[in-house]
């Protein structure tokens, strides 16, 4: 696709629709920040191997430095020492100007700029880079689209004009206009209401399945982190790392007190919306359909030594739970008989969605529905409780696991200092 | 002669006379704007350059503008050096107060979102900062024309151009015949003369005031 256009513009080509540049790289190395007049550094000594199209988070309290230590990748804040290297390049002494064209930034209260229209302002960063202007016109327009806003009617809009949220993506979509291979994030989920702040998670969720990007984020909600990050790093003062790892680790084997201060309570709970329906796996359940003639209804309920059948309706969707005793006390109409479906869960709901919902259903499980919610199976609180068993005992042994390693790392290095004393002893 | 017939026969005079106190005025705003925001981009980052600018300027202000005139005649000469001069100075302080504080008050999240995103400090200026502080500044602009227009008047004084001559002459020969007449000629030339202004500041707000931040 190397056209004449695309060889005169520096930036990667955004015309086709494929994900082009995926993430970079970012390392940190000994990074720190000390401003004239502090006795402490503010950022002191952080290394820190960011992968490629990785989502990490920086968490911490505030005051924590995780803001500073996030502004010394953009270099909005210089660092004392330390190096900075983006998908291998050295970028601590390069232009920021230049630097900071080729990583997205996205700030709390979404930093659009007032006097520019919605489509000025996502237009900035490509007309910077010498795009040509017919392939920023389009870019803005598939912009607008990837964060879900229609672009005909939000184009000409000015940022006042918009909710909350609604700016939120703009600031999103302004930040990935010239298609970064990096975004940064300041706490972009800060200032906005809980519900469309858990509408705009799912969404970077989203758009970071399509983009690959390398993200990295800042936040004090732990929550947030667990939601959406791969690897959360705790930062305690002065950004010092506590812990940098998976969710799934952090959460089942906190490294120290700090971090499982910070984790809060409920980690066991938290430990639910990791984990998937698709990862418990569902079970079949007897059913029958609507259609289906009472007689036949009758016969399955008996042989099968069941008290209950699922009942789906025309399209194969869970439509109620018939007991035994049903039939009979309903003279056997199906119309009013049994107890319908309350609610139903994907497999790609959490854990803690499909648990959440057993415990509402008086009967103990929940259908589990797939395309246009046709039924594929049940989830019940057996399967819940014994997966919810398993994950706790293998994140048991991992920590077990995690101790001993860690205890034979100590010992070795105590036998390390041990013979390293002996020698200089004999010298 | 009533006021009415004296305007009908000076007319065309009265009409110069208007013009070239428009355009002294305009001119001299014209230059203290430049200059004005120019002192107020230079100065707004550094607390004590700031503070000094506005005080300075203040300074000027305080200068009565017989005594400012006064004093420029024996340095370049009568006519229109010094009252352009005089003007100039005297329309700085309202420009340069509100370019600071307009520019002071740019949020500074959105200076910061400019800076991450890679605008370089001159484009920050242009596209970001200016734009933003634009409504106090031509606030400021507005206020400074109002107060040149008073003031042009006595640039007459020092045989410069404009509708003081007639106020003068008027002063000048009271008791004659048309001495009413001339000072309230003069006089209500200048108010006319301040509220078309006006209305054209009215009129450039409407078009460069862009419609995302306008009240």
């Amino acid at each position: 696709m190397p056209s004449s256009v695309a060889d005169s513009a520096p930036g990667p080509d955004p015309s086709g629709t494929e994900p082009r540049s995926v993430g970079a790289t970012i390392e940190l190395e000994g990074l720190t920040k000390r401003y004239p007049g502090g006795a402490l550094p503010a950022v002191d000594n952080v290394t820190m191997d960011i992968r490629e199209g990785e989502t990490v988070i920086l968490v911490g309290p505030s005051g924590c430095g995780k803001s500073t230590l996030l502004k010394m990748i953009n270099r909005l804040i210089e660092p004392t020492a330390g190096r900075i290297r983006i998908g291998g390049e050295d970028v601590t002494d390069m232009d920021p100007v230049r630097l900071r064209r080729k990583i997205g930034y996205a700030i709390q209260a979404s930093g659009l700029f007032p006097h520019m229209t919605v489509a000025q302002n996502i237009a900035l960063v490509p007309k910077m880079l010498r795009w040509p202007a017919a392939r920023v016109r389009a870019r803005v327009e598939e912009m607008l689209d990837l964060v879900g806003l229609d672009p005909g009617e939000f184009h000409g809009r000015y940022p006042r004009q918009l909710s909350g949220g609604q700016q939120q993506r703009v600031g999103v979509a302004r930040a990935l206009a010239a298609d970064p291979p990096v975004l940064l994030m300041d706490e972009p989920f800060g200032a906005v209401d809980p519900i469309t702040r858990d509408h705009l998670q799912d969404e970077l969720i989203r758009l970071q399945r399509e983009l690959h990007k390398t993200i990295v984020f800042v936040t004090h909600d732990f929550d947030e982190a667990i939601k959406i990050g791969d690897r959360i790093a705790v930062l305690r003062e002065r950004s010092h790392i506590a812990q940098f790892d998976t969710p799934e680790a952090i959460l089942t084997n906190p490294a120290d007190d700090f971090v499982s201060g910070f984790v809060g309570a409920g980690a066991a709970l938290k430990r639910l919306n990791l984990t998937r329906v698709r990862d418990v796996g569902i079970t079949d359940y007897p059913t029958v359909s609507v259609d289906d003639p009472l007689q036949e209804i009758f016969t399955k309920l008996r042989s099968g030594g069941i008290n209950e059948v699922l009942v789906l309706d025309k399209r194969g969707r869970p439509y109620k739970w018939l007991r035994r005793g049903d039939m009979m006390r309903a003279k056997g109409s199906l119309a009013r008989a049994g107890a319908l479906v309350h609610d139903t869960v994907t497999q790609d709901a959490t854990l803690r969605d499909a648990l959440e919902a057993v415990l509402t259903d008086n009967t103990g499980r929940v259908p589990v529905t797939g395309r246009r919610g046709a039924y594929e199976g049940v989830v019940d609180v057996e399967t819940l409780m014994n997966s919810v068993h398993e994950l706790l005992e293998a994140d048991r042994l991992e920590a077990m696991d995690a101790q001993h390693d860690l205890q034979e790392q100590r010992a070795a290095q105590t036998h390390a200092e041990q013979e390293g004393f002996g020698g200089e002893a004999k010298a | 002669m009533n006021f009415w017939e004296y305007l009908e026969s000076r007319h065309q005079q009265l009409l110069i006379d208007a013009y070239q106190h428009a355009s002294v005025v305009f001119q001299c705003m014209v230059v203290a704007t430049v200059l004005g925001v120019l002192i107020g981009v230079v100065t707004y980052r550094s607390e004590w350059a700031g503070n000094l600018a506005t005080t300075a300027t203040a300074t000027l202000l305080t200068i009565p503008a017989l005594a400012m005139i006064g004093l420029l005649i024996p340095i370049v000469g009568l006519g229109v050096p010094p009252t352009v001069i005089a003007l100039t100075l005297y329309g700085l302080l309202p420009i340069v107060r509100n370019a600071i504080v307009g520019l002071r008050g740019v949020d500074p999240s959105l200076v910061d979102a400019a800076k991450g995103i890679g605008m370089s400090r001159p484009a920050r200026l242009a596209r970001v900062e200016l734009p933003l502080a634009w409504p106090p500044i031509l606030t400021g602009i507005r206020v400074s024309t109002q107060m040149l227009m008073g003031i042009a008047a006595i640039a007459a004084y020092a045989s410069g151009p404009g509708l003081g001559n007639l106020i003068f002459r008027g002063i000048a020969s009271l008791g004659s015949k048309n001495a009413l007449n001339q000072v309230l000629a003069g006089t209500l030339g200048i108010i006319v003369l301040a509220l078309l202004f006006d209305a054209a500041y009215v009129l450039i707000g409407r078009l460069t005031i862009p419609r995302g931040i306008r009240a």
